[in-house]
């Protein structure tokens, strides 16, 4: 029987369930025991590691502790059995439906994160692709369903029925609407320097062409080789690495915000507002909330990697020996197992970055971090976006002199004037001398 | 051939419209508008416009709405305590709505009711046929342009289409929109800083 018909259905089902479950969730389970240990290791603590295989439970002697790498399984087997308890004075639905509209949008937004190239699958002779829905909006689709997980924390907040919580709650609605800004104008810079928002397309570009941010080798070669600076590119990718090492700043700054990490945590902070929007919430209700957590710090770290770090690719012209006869687009059939492995350890790499950063950078302040987001990164947003234009029209053929020193100008005097209002801004509430919150 | 994806987003659509206007409590209320809106992001996804269907998500649910419930939230809204409306709001809430499905039965009446084909022929025909290579025409599109080249493999650029529709036919009134938008915001900041002021 020929049932070649239901391959795609197959393949997308594999796809979500594999991803999903096969890489994110474990992922997340790990990354909160490289969280405890590498707390552990920085406060000069141990850390977690007495669970291991259980054999005093089958009447053994001893366990096997095995570094404590079971504890994470042991944390999801307690947030189950625990009790759930729910408060008597809380508004009912919108308590029950928060911690899953945390969590919901954050797996929906893996769909459209390229995990790798392609795989032939032998016999068969199917192509898979290894991205869920290769969508031509990307990006956009990514922001706009992370910016509905908003959502979770802010009823989560409200419906706790509690004023911290609420403040919680609020204060998260207003720093993640704050810091979408920097983050969409931001990512624009990439976005003109692509000309494209398939996330797929673009790590394909940085894999021959060179990553965003470390342009050391082109279609034609490696950077110290003459072929190199032949090449019409060559010298547009440096100047490039201006605005967009600035929009790589601004992005990973704004996604720690966005994740709510450290040191943006402003609506769990234990200091002012005792836990923030999740005080009320127990047992499994309160593990989505981390898993939710943990799966948009997944998600950011991704895409972060697939703007500026080549995703999946090996980098360094090696990808080249993944094509059949060096021909671009003809991946070998087990290209796409390679990029994958490629893919999650530069995400593993970068989870461990944003784990170091929250156990080093102390919590900023509310008006500290209302000011970095509005006042600092808006604006350089803003710059950043005039700097690019003007570097790829200086590129691009057709235009005169006039134009381009008129285009410099402008962009002085726009600088200017922003530089001058975000200091007159910061003088002004200096003067207060009051955290506004 | 309507998809069940369709029928699954008009009823998203259509019962969060219902549930706005059903439930007194207003954060329920806001919840349901979002949940409205998600539903006309997925029509949107159904007609092949992506990016106008995640542009829904992202401004109206993603951003508007999260303000709306912020403000609701801070003012402490109670529950509308009205058991019964007046007349006059009874007699308005039944005439605009049938006044606007007059309107939209004519539109629908004098469109002709050809369905569009999406799909891998019809788009690289409509690159042959749609787009002109004549610089002055409306629907100029450069030769070796990226939109070109997706619909000539088969794909539809939709972005790269209205960013070019935008940024060149109708430029003059996206500046206009922009201009509008900033006066807008200007006058809020004005308005809020002129009660600080007279408070202090």
């Amino acid at each position: 029987m020929d049932i070649s018909f239901l391959y795609p259905l197959i393949e997308t089902v594999a796809k979500v369930l594999f991803f999903t479950f096969g890489l994110v969730l474990p992922l997340v389970a790990y990354s909160t025991y490289a969280e405890r240990k590498l707390s552990a290791i920085i406060q000069d603590r141990v850390g977690p590691n007495r669970v291991g295989i259980p054999l005093t439970l089958l009447g053994f002697k001893k366990d096997i502790p095995l570094f404590g790498l079971i504890q994470p399984i042991a944390d999801g087997v307690k947030g189950l059995l625990k009790e759930d308890f729910t408060p008597t004075y809380v508004r009912k639905f919108f308590f029950w439906i928060a911690p899953a509209l945390t969590a919901i949008p954050a797996f929906l937004t893996l769909a459209v994160i390229p995990f790798g190239s392609q795989i032939t699958i032998p016999f068969i002779d199917y192509t898979v692709n290894l991205t869920i829905a290769d969508l031509n909006v990307g990006p956009l689709f990514v922001f706009a369903i992370a910016s509905l997980s908003v959502y979770g924390i802010t009823f989560a907040g409200w419906a706790s029925n509690n004023k911290y919580s609420f403040f919680g709650g609020v204060r998260s609605c207003a720093q993640m609407i704050s810091y979408e800004i920097a983050l969409g104008l931001s990512l624009i810079p990439v976005l003109m320097f692509f000309g494209e928002l398939n996330l797929g397309s673009i790590v394909e570009q940085q894999a021959h062409g060179g990553w965003t941010l470390l342009p050391l080798w082109n279609e034609s070669g490696f950077i110290l080789s003459e072929a190199y600076w032949s090449h019409q590119d060559a010298f547009l990718n440096w100047f490039m690495l201006i605005p967009l090492g600035i929009a790589f700043i601004v992005f990973t700054v704004s996604i720690f915000a966005e994740t709510n990490r450290m040191p943006f945590d402003l609506p769990e902070c234990e200091t002012e507002l005792v836990g923030g929007y999740h005080t009320e919430y127990s047992s499994m209700k309160f593990a989505l909330f981390f898993i939710g957590e943990y799966t948009a710090m997944i998600v950011g770290s991704a895409i972060i990697i697939t703007l500026f770090l080549g995703g999946w690719s090996l980098g360094f012209g090696l990808d080249r020996l993944l094509l059949w006869d060096h021909e671009l687009g003809a991946w070998k059939s087990y290209a796409g197992i390679v990029h994958l492995g490629c893919f999650m350890t530069k995400i593993v790499a970068f989870v461990l970055f944003f784990i170091l950063i929250r156990w080093t950078v102390p919590r900023f302040r509310y008006d500290q971090l209302m000011r970095l987001g509005w006042v600092v990164f808006f604006e350089l947003a803003l710059i950043n976006i005039f700097i690019a234009a003007i570097i790829l029209m200086w590129n691009t053929d057709g235009f005169t002199t006039v134009p381009k020193i008129i285009s410099i100008i402008s962009l002085s005097v726009f600088s200017f004037l922003m530089i001058w209002l975000a200091k007159s801004i910061n003088t002004k509430r200096g003067s207060h001398s009051m955290p506004q919150s | 051939m309507l998809s069940p994806i369709f029928y699954l987003f008009a009823a998203i659509t259509l019962l969060g419209g219902i549930g706005v206007i059903a439930w007194k409590n207003p954060v329920s209320s806001a919840l349901c508008m979002v949940a409205s809106f998600v539903g006309i992001a997925g029509l949107f996804v159904g007609l092949n416009a992506y990016f106008v269907g995640v542009l829904q998500v992202l401004v109206y649910a993603g951003a508007i709405m999260v303000l709306f419930i912020f403000i609701i939230m801070l003012l402490d809204l109670k529950p509308s305590k009205y058991a019964s409306f007046p007349p006059p709001t009874i007699a308005a809430a039944i005439l605009i709505p049938l006044v606007i499905m007059f309107q939209l039965v004519v539109v629908i009446s004098k469109t002709e009711a050809q369905p569009i084909l999406i799909n891998e022929a019809s788009l690289k025909a409509a690159e042959k046929t749609e787009l002109s290579l004549d610089p002055e025409a409306p629907n100029y599109i450069a030769k070796d342009s990226k939109i070109r080249k997706e619909l000539s493999e088969g794909k539809l650029p939709d972005v790269h289409l209205i960013g070019n529709k935008l940024f060149t036919e109708f430029h003059f009134p996206l500046q206009v929109i922009g201009l509008l938008l900033l006066v807008a915001t200007v006058g809020c900041i004005v308005l809020s800083r002129n009660t600080n002021s007279s408070q202090e």
